[in-house]
C-alpha cells in the first residue's frame, strides 16, 4: 500500500473516525498529530481563529510534500485534514495520521509533515484577540 | 499591449481588496508589475519580497511575463497548522 491524502474541511473533525480508518494488516504503528487552537499566542489572549486555504494550490503542494516524505521514510499511509473557516479554542485545526510497520518512520514522517506543512501549504490563519484586535499570522 | 488576466486574492489581500477575484485588462509586463499596479490601486501593504505568486496554480518567479488569459494567485505569508 502506498497512499496519501489531503482534505480541507469546513466542519469540525471527527478525529476518532479519521484514526479508525487507518487500518491494514501490515500496520504496526499509527502516529497521529492534532494541532489545536490555543487560547494564548505570543502573550495575547485569543478568542477564535479563522483559516483560509487555496485548494487548487494546496493539493498539488501536499502531493509534492507527501512524495518527499515517502522517499525518506518507510511508511504505509499518510493522511492530513486541515480545517477552514471559524474555529474556537480547543478545536482541532489540523489532523495528521501516518501508518507504518514500525514506530520510528511513523513518528518521523508525522513530524516532517506538520513541520513542512506550516510554511509550504497555502493556508492562512487570522487570530481574533480578546482586546478586539485581529491579524493575519506570519505577516511582516 | 493589453492582456486580460484573472487575479485571485486570499487572506489579507482578499480583505483589503474586498473581493476574492477579478478579471482585468493590464499593460503590466510581469506579474511583479501587475502586483505593483494592484498595490497602488488597493493599498496593499505586503511587499513582493514577503509573498509568492502562482500562475495557473503553479508557483512562478515574480519576473515571469504575463500572457493573455493567465490566472494569477498572489500568496501572502502562509500559516497552516
Amino acid at each position: 500500500m502506498d497512499a496519501a491524502s489531503f482534505m480541507l474541511a469546513d466542519q469540525p473533525l471527527d478525529v476518532a473516525a479519521l484514526s479508525g480508518a487507518l487500518q491494514g494488516p501490515e500496520v504496526g504503528a499509527l502516529a497521529v498529530f492534532e494541532g489545536r487552537v490555543r487560547r494564548t499566542n505570543l502573550g495575547r489572549q485569543v478568542l477564535r481563529l479563522e483559516y483560509e486555504a487555496a485548494p487548487e494550490l494546496a493539493e498539488p503542494e501536499f502531493e509534492r510534500l507527501a512524495n518527499e516524505i515517502r522517499d525518506r521514510f518507510e511508511i504505509l499511509d499518510l493522511r492530513c485534514v486541515h480545517r477552514t473557516g471559524s474555529l474556537e479554542i480547543g478545536d482541532c485545526a489540523v489532523w495528521i495520521g501516518v501508518t507504518a510497520a514500525h514506530r520510528e518512520p511513523a513518528f518521523d514522517a508525522c513530524r516532517m509533515l506538520i513541520d513542512e506543512l506550516k510554511h509550504r501549504l497555502p493556508i492562512w490563519k487570522k487570530e481574533h484577540y480578546a482586546d478586539g484586535d485581529s491579524g493575519w499570522i506570519g505577516h511582516p | 499591449m493589453s492582456r486580460r488576466i484573472e487575479v485571485r486574492f486570499f487572506a489579507v489581500l482578499r480583505e483589503t481588496a474586498g473581493k476574492r477575484s477579478e478579471t482585468l485588462d493590464t499593460d503590466a509586463v510581469t506579474v511583479r508589475a501587475l502586483y505593483e499596479e494592484l498595490r497602488t490601486q488597493y493599498g496593499f501593504t505586503l511587499p513582493v519580497s514577503s509573498m509568492r505568486v502562482a500562475i495557473h496554480d503553479a508557483v512562478q518567479p515574480w519576473d515571469t511575463p504575463l500572457q493573455d488569459g493567465d490566472v494569477v494567485t498572489f500568496i501572502p505569508p502562509v500559516a497552516g497548522g
